[in-house]
């Protein structure tokens, strides 16, 4: 175990993966120098052949990791911020996510696309998206969301070892220390975590949310209710499983989640337990998500906008 | 196409060269602050600066009215005042204040003003091409006479949208000028590591003429804006001109906070902020040899100016914030 933050836990995860397997291979815009810091120190160690610096062509960049992954390469692309996903959609949506199917099989595309995501830093609209709701509906990727050091280095070696395209999404904050296996840990995609258990309704939370929803338990708890926090982990497959059987423990569920609220992850979620958890339920599924609206630069007005602690707390109140 | 040397600045009076010094300084010393405020945290957010490329804003901004269009980058503010644009809203909105020009909805990256002809600094790379093409189509079927300029950075130009740009602009002979301003950064890369050829090589094959100038150079920058403004008037389609720069500042400020190691030399910076490199000293050092001013002349402009930027620093630290219900409004008509 060693105590780190999630950017260096990333960051440990790709130099693992890249000893492992030469196969891999990561480039960026300022991949070398590292703007958020998951790539520091690579381009030294792995040279510039296998970590490159690319101009700024997000359209080619998310088109060449599906060619490169059809030509027996694994790459990983890194596009800064969840916003940048948008420029470079075209070859994410039309290629990267359909060129299997329409082939009939042909190929694998082990692609691992990396950015980060939401807001919370006054970068206003073009910088603080959460644009996964639109990936989660392209069929033919995976989508994970790490929420902590822990999670991120877990999740990131099973993306890279995936042979699908994957979206690997994290907050652009480090986040707190906390202990990091050392060994080859992986987390399997498509299991959702649960970090505190209790009988009177289920949180699920996505990401850069699931701090607060642990805090909002925490605060719940001193007035008598226990909330079952589920950390979601993937999105895309989703861990229904895990998801239906708390709610039917619990009877009541909470989405929180970054996403604005319209077909989102926490939308979806919701559908699932009106289907599958339906007699189970004593009150409405709540959804504490961003309205349909951009992410203002003022903080007064970013967090109005951007689910926090008290709205969670507010929401399971108005149900228990 | 070449830079026309005979048209010089002998027509512009005395005083119109102290106002285009004027907004120049005014922009450097907006930046200066901004540099300084940063630190000590004054306000949210991050800013990129336009330090040391005034000129290319200010003389090509010269030849618009507001009426004409521009599109800006994440390095915008520079733009922005160049184009007109109200410095004490323009700082309020840096400061996310109600006052500012966008509601504080917006901040450094996003100033803009619609009524003036800014459509606004903006945080794609490449995001102002699309914005300025389209003023452009509606300039031309307006039939007034208007331009669209677009500044974008060499970082910009290996987004494949420029070749879009470039190739419809000239097919439609659209009134638009394409300004490159390569300040020799793309980020923290330099610009030889990501980029083949020379950029303004690129506009050649669509048949967009081209000029290739020092934008550290105010008259050399103002003689090729005043071309290629010309051209776009008289419906003769796009120009495209490369203003060869450098970034004084790092690409954000306040970058060693979280960079883990320097990507240029000292030396090089240094190089770019002496008297024959920056675009300020070197129009200042034209004004005096022109006689137009003279030391007693260049203390006053500059507490003129330095009272311009206090006052704006002061109308954003003293204006309210914003009220939290407009948070909701502004989405949709
Ligand atoms: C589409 C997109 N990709 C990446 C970025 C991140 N980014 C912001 S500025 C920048 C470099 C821009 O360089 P250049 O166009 O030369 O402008 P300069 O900063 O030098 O003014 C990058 C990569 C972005 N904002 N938008
Ligand atoms: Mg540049």
């Amino acid at each position: 175990m060693s105590r780190m933050r999630m950017m260096p836990a990333i960051n440990s995860a790709l130099i693992e993966e890249m000893d492992r397997d030469k196969k891999v291979i990561l480039y960026g815009e300022d991949a070398g120098i590292s703007l958020l810091g998951q790539t520091t120190g690579l381009q030294e160690r792995f040279g510039k052949d296998r970590v490159r610096d690319t101009p700024i062509c997000e359209n080619i960049m998310t088109g060449m990791a599906v060619g490169a992954a059809a030509a027996g390469y694994r790459p990983i692309c890194h596009l800064l911020y969840g916003n940048f996903i948008y420029t470079g959609f075209d070859s994410i949506a039309n290629q990267a996510a359909k060129l299997k199917y329409m082939t009939g099989g042909q190929i694998t595309l082990p692609i691992v696309y990396m950015a980060v995501i939401g807001g919370g830093r006054s970068a206003a609209a073009q910088h603080s998206d959460t644009p996964y709701p639109a990936l989660m509906n392209l069929g033919g990727i995976k989508v994970v969301v790490p929420s902590s050091a822990r999670s991120a280095k877990g999740l990131l070696k099973a993306a890279i070892r995936d042979d699908n395209p994957v979206f690997y999404l994290t907050a652009g904050s480090s986040g707190k220390p906390e202990e990091v296996p050392d060994d080859d840990f992986i987390l399997p995609i498509g299991k959702a975590e649960i970090l505190r258990e209790g009988n009177d309704i289920t949180i699920v939370a996505i990401g850069p949310m699931v701090l607060k929803a642990v805090e909002a338990s925490l605060a719940l708890e001193k007035i008598g209710i226990h909330a079952e926090v589920i950390d979601l982990l993937s999105l895309l497959p989703i861990d229904e499983e895990t998801i239906i059987n708390s709610v039917k423990k619990t009877g009541r569920l909470v989405i929180v989640d970054e996403a604005r609220d319209v077909c989102s992850a926490a939308s979806h979620i919701a559908a699932i337990a009106a289907d599958k958890a339906f007699n189970s339920l004593k009150s409405p599924v709540k959804r504490v998500t961003v309205d349909n609206l951009a992410i203002p630069y003022s903080p007064i007005l970013e967090d109005q906008v951007i689910p926090n602690v008290e709205n969670i707390v507010n929401t399971v109140r108005e149900l228990i | 196409m070449n830079v026309n040397k005979h048209n010089t600045l002998d027509n512009l009076s005395d005083e119109k060269l102290v106002e285009l010094y004027k907004k120049m300084l005014l922009i450097r010393k907006c930046e200066e602050h901004l540099s300084s405020a940063t630190k000590e945290g004054a306000f949210p957010g991050a800013v990129h600066l336009y330090i040391g490329q005034e000129a290319i804003a200010v003389s090509m901004c010269d030849h618009l009215t507001e009426d004409d269009w521009i599109s800006s980058t994440h390095r915008g503010h520079g733009h922005f005042i160049a184009k007109g644009g109200d410095v004490n809203t323009m700082m309020a909105e840096i400061y996310g204040k109600a006052t500012g020009i966008c509601n504080g909805k917006g901040g450094s990256m996003h100033v803009a003003d619609f009524k003036k002809g800014i459509m606004g600094a903006n945080g794609v790379v490449g995001g102002g091409m699309g914005l300025a093409i389209g003023a452009a189509l509606a300039a031309s079927m307006d039939k007034k006479n208007k331009v669209s300029v677009v500044f974008f950075g060499d970082g910009a130009a290996n987004q494949g949208v420029l070749m879009e740009a470039m190739n419809i602009s000239s097919l439609w002979k659209l009134p638009l000028i394409f300004v490159c301003e390569n300040n020799q950064y793309s980020e923290f890369t330099h610009t030889s590591e990501v980029t083949s050829g020379k950029i303004v090589d690129r506009a050649k094959p669509f048949g967009i003429p081209t000029l290739e100038v020092d934008g550290n150079n105010f008259i050399e920058m103002w003689q090729a804006s005043a071309q290629a403004v010309l051209r776009a008037r008289n419906n003769q389609g796009p120009t495209f001109i490369e203003a060869h720069t450098y970034r004084q500042r790092g690409h954000v400020e306040f970058e060693y906070s979280f960079l883990s190691r320097t990507y240029r030399d000292q030396d090089e910076v240094n190089k770019w902020l002496a008297n024959d490199k920056d675009p300020l000293l070197r129009f200042e050092q034209y004004l005096f040899d022109n006689s137009i001013i003279d030391n007693q002349k260049t203390e006053a402009l500059n507490n003129e100016i330095d009272s311009v930027v206090k006052e704006s620093v002061s109308f954003a630290v003293n204006s309210p914030l914003p009220d939290l219900s407009s948070a909701f409004n502004n989405m949709i008509a």
